[in-house]
This record gives C-alpha cells, sequence and structure tokens, in this order.
C-alpha cells in the first residue's frame, strides 16, 4: 500500500543516519595524515633525464603546443654534438591546470607529472618554475627509456646502432 | 521590604544563571549540531580550535564580531536594525515558565526552580512564539531585497499555520492537566508521561514545533538554494550572528517545551531532577539535529497542505476524542 511504502520511506531513512553516525568517518586529517597518491596522480610537473643523466627534452615545442593554458615556454638550442635542448624551459605553475596533455605530447618522456601536490603559495611569482626547478636527477616513470636509442638520427650513437634500426644499407650494393 | 528585597535577588540570580546556561547551551549546541551532521555524513566536523574543537563557538564569535556590520541601500534602517535583537529576546524570554526543577526548600523558604511560574505559563509561551514570528517577517521586509522578502512571507505563512496544529495539540494536555501552568503539568505526569498518555498529541506538537523552530524539512523560509538565505540574507556580523543565536536558543525552548509538556520535564528515577530535566532537553535537540541529517526539505505547497490538510484536522480529531474519553472516564 502506498501509505506504509511512505512510512517506511520516512521512518528508514532515520536508521541509516544513525547507523552512518557509527560508522567511522573517511575524513582524512590533512597536515597530519596524508594518502599515498595514486600512481598516475597529476601534479607538479618535472623535467626529467636519461639513463646516461642527460636532459631528455628535446625543445620541439610540442607540450607547449599541446598546453591549452599556454603556459609552457621555452627556448630551443643546439649542442655542439647536434643534440638540442632547451636553453631555457618556463612553466607557469599559476596557470597551469594539471591537465597532463604536455606529458602525453612529449615524445620524449621528458615532462612528467609527479605526485607532489604541495605546491599553493600566496606570491604568484613563486609558482613561476624555471628549468633548474624543473629538472630532476631520475628518469621518472620509466628510467629506462632513452629516446636516442630509437630515434634521433646520429646523436645519441652512430649511424644504425639504435634499437629497432637496421644498420645502413649500402645502396651500391642494391645496384642492378 | 527585607523579604522583597531577597526574592529580586532571587530573581536575579534565576534570571543570571538561566541566561548564560542557555546562551552557552545553545553555542555548543551549534557546534554538537555541525559535529553529529558531520558524522552523520561521514566527516568529523570542527575540531581544529581547542581540545575537540570545543573553542569553535569562541571563535565564530568573534569572527562573527570582527565582520563588517552592512545595512543594505534603502533598508528600512530601524528595523533592520531591530529585527534580529527581536528574534533572539522572544526566545530567550519564552524561557522564564520554563519549570526546569520541583520547588526548592531553603532556609524555610519555598523557592520555585522557575522564573515565574505563571499560571497561564502555556499562553506566555504560545504568544511569544507568535511574537517570533515579526523577528522574521521585519527583517525580510527591512532588508529591501526580494530573497528576503519572499523568505519572511514564507516564514509568517508558515509559522501562522503551524502555530495552529502546535497549539491545538496543546489542549490535550491542559485537558488531563486540568491547568495552564507548567508546574502543574509536570507534576501531573508523575507517574506517566503525556506522550505515553497522548501520542498522537505528543507527534502532532514534536512535527510543529519542528516547524516552528525553521529546522529542516521545515526550513522553507531559509531555503539555501531557492532563496540564498531567506529572511537573513542581507544581514551579516553579530546581527546574523544574533538570529542564529536566536535560532538555536529557540530550538532549546521548544526543546524544553517537548520536555515540560509531554516527557514528564523533571521526572525520572535515581537522577537530580535538573539533570534530568536537562538529559531530555538534550535529548529532543539531538532529535531535531537527527532529523535535520535525514529528512529532506519539504516543497512549499507540500507544507501548507501538510499542516492545514493533516496535522490540524488531526489535532481536533485528537482534542475532541481527548476530551470524550476524559468525559467518560469521569462519567464512570
Ligand atoms: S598539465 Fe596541462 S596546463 Fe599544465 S603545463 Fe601541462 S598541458 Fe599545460
Ligand atoms: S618537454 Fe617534451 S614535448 Fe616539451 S619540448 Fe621537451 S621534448 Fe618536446
Amino acid at each position: 500500500m502506498n501509505l506504509w511504502r511512505d512510512i517506511r520511506g520516512t521512518v528508514h531513512p532515520f536508521w541509516v543516519t544513525l547507523r552512518n553516525m557509527l560508522r567511522t568517518p573517511v575524513t582524512i586529517e590533512y597536515p597530519e595524515e596524508r594518502r599515498t597518491v595514486s600512481p598516475r596522480c597529476r601534479a607538479r610537473i618535472v623535467l626529467t633525464r636519461d639513463p646516461q643523466g642527460e636532459e631528455r627534452c628535446v625543445a620541439c615545442y610540442l607540450c607547449s603546443a599541446a598546453c591549452p593554458v599556454d603556459c609552457i615556454s621555452m627556448q630551443a638550442a643546439e649542442r655542439a654534438d647536434g643534440r638540442r635542448y632547451a636553453a631555457w624551459f618556463r612553466i607557469n605553475f599559476s596557470r597551469c591546470i594539471f591537465c597532463g596533455l604536455c606529458a602525453e605530447a612529449c615524445p620524449t618522456l621528458a615532462i612528467q607529472m609527479s605526485g607532489d601536490y604541495e605546491m599553493g603559495s600566496r606570491d604568484l611569482l613563486k609558482l613561476v618554475a624555471e628549468k633548474e626547478d624543473l629538472l630532476i636527477d631520475g628518469g621518472g616513470r620509466d628510467n629506462e627509456y632513452d629516446f636516442y636509442r630509437h630515434a634521433g638520427i646520429g646523436v645519441g650513437q652512430v649511424r644504425g646502432a639504435g634499437d629497432e634500426e637496421n644498420p645502413p644499407a649500402d645502396f651500391r650494393s642494391n645496384l642492378p | 521590604m527585607n523579604e522583597l528585597l531577597i526574592t529580586l535577588a532571587l530573581v536575579l540570580v534565576k534570571l543570571l544563571l538561566i541566561f548564560g546556561v542557555v546562551l552557552s547551551l545553545a553555542a555548543y549546541l551549534v557546534l554538537a549540531e555541525r559535529r553529529i551532521l558531520a558524522r552523520m555524513q561521514l566527516r568529523l566536523g570542527p575540531n581544529r580550535v581547542g581540545f575537540f574543537g570545543l573553542l569553535q563557538p569562541l571563535a565564530d564569535v568573534i569572527k562573527l564580531l570582527t565582520k563588517e556590520d552592512t545595512v543594505p541601500d534603502r533598508a528600512d534602517r530601524f528595523l533592520f536594525l531591530v529585527a534580529p535583537g527581536l528574534a533572539a529576546v522572544t526566545a530567550l524570554l519564552a524561557f522564564a515558565v520554563v519549570p526546569f526543577a520541583p520547588p526548592l526548600e531553603i532556609f524555610g523558604r519555598q523557592l520555585p526552580m522557575v522564573v515565574c511560574d505563571l499560571n497561564i505559563g502555556i499562553l506566555y509561551f504560545l504568544g511569544l512564539s507568535s511574537l517570533a514570528v515579526y523577528g522574521v517577517a521585519l527583517g525580510g521586509w527591512a532588508s529591501n531585497s526580494k530573497y528576503a522578502l519572499l523568505g519572511a512571507i514564507r516564514g509568517l505563512a508558515q509559522l501562522i499555520s503551524y502555530e495552529l496544529s502546535m497549539g491545538l495539540s496543546v489542549v490535550p494536555v491542559i485537558l488531563s492537566a486540568r491547568s495552564f501552568s507548567l508546574t502543574d503539568i509536570v507534576v501531573a505526569q508523575d507517574p506517566l508521561p503525556f506522550a505515553i498518555v497522548h501520542p498522537v498529541a505528543f507527534l502532532i506538537f514534536l512535527i510543529s514545533v519542528t516547524a516552528e523552530s525553521k529546522r529542516v524539512p521545515f526550513d522553507i523560509p531559509e531555503a539555501e538554494n531557492e532563496l540564498v538565505a531567506g529572511f537573513h540574507t542581507e544581514y551579516s556580523g553579530m546581527r546574523f550572528g544574533l538570529f542564529f543565536v536566536g535560532e538555536y536558543i529557540n530550538m532549546i525552548i521548544l526543546g524544553s517545551m517537548v520536555t515540560v509538556l509531554f516527557l514528564g520535564g523533571w521526572h525520572g528515577p535515581f537522577l537530580p531532577p535538573v539533570v534530568w530535566f536537562t538529559g531530555k532537553v538534550l535529548a529532543v535537540s539531538f532529535v531535531f539535529i537527527w532529523v535535520r541529517g535525514t529528512l529532506p526539505r519539504l516543497r512549499y505547497d507540500q507544507l501548507m497542505h501538510f499542516g492545514w490538510k493533516v496535522l490540524i484536522p488531526l489535532a481536533l480529531v485528537n482534542v475532541l476524542a481527548t476530551g470524550a474519553i476524559l468525559l467518560w472516564l469521569k462519567g464512570s
């Protein structure tokens, strides 16, 4: 009957709230307790290094182009051995929305999102990170990955010595 | 002359005591409500200020006092400034007739544990709770804001409708106690509290009281998601605080009315009467908080339907039935 259903529907919630009152709260008391962030947490952005300890970033501007709020800027430069790098690299964290598109766009795994989320500040200028602030020592999520072992013409290694690469064919021997 | 002075002093002491106890109780009721609601929602609630958050009311007061006290442009200044006080004072005044313990015998002098044992205590209480409407109505009207005005209109309609059923549900109690004095009513509940004798009246009174205190599920005058904050939208600082405190004092006074009229007042085994009284008031307050944590807000038309088509007829039938039964009992 409808009336019975209504009465039950009014009384039952009281039992629900009472039961929930006696359960332990799910709140994490932040400064004292911290939760371990998920491995895919998207917080402070870092620039990683390859296994040789060199900067991975090749200043291709892909992250800068992918960024929806335009907060990455850099200046490309080239070393004597032909390896490209960023002369300066700047992320304005006060504009970053931590969408992770930059990390997704990066072909060299240089730019990555880390789990460090405690970066609030009252001073906006403190939130502008330069390359020195961004560079870390390790390889981030993948310590093994070395971009120049897969691509990069004659920069990381001699021609044809990379993984998934065949030694260069002598085209003269292929002539009929 | 001497006699008069002593009586005056005693009344003053009682006044101050009640003032202090009720005000601090109201302040901690706010904290208790926040904590209990939080626990019902699996949160912790305010626990930062002081041990277990026990200093939170103090922090709230300091915050409210240091906020700017704004009066909206083209508001009715005088009424705007007076309304919050009206809301708080009417709630406090009602406490004058609440007996919280049996009369005490000190130095051969009968000391009633109530500020003023009016022989028409219930009427006084009903009258004051009607006056409390003015705080809402004037505050809302004087703010010169649509939201506040809408809230005030709703508040007026709601309080007037539910006062009817509240008054009607008290009639059976008066019929059985044969007195309008609250002390007599408590004395009349010695073996059995009226909540058991008149369960229907108790239920109606409880519901009307919730509506009277403008609490969920009857918080239509301040429905946040439609009216911002209803009649106190334009208030800031301690004036808003006064409305707030008034609301919680109201909660305590209505809780003590439920206690006095239906739960047997100070009666109870073992513990001293005052403890029983306070315990019952707190229990009723907990029920208010519990209801707030559980039920959603009624729609305005539902509220009016419920009040006029369900509660008032039910209360009238209840009055008739009680009268008939009492007459029959007396006849036999
Ligand atoms: S996370 Fe998104 S917003 Fe932040 S720098 Fe990368 S692309 Fe730009
Ligand atoms: S961080 Fe990656 S995407 Fe951005 S410029 Fe460097 S290599 Fe290119």
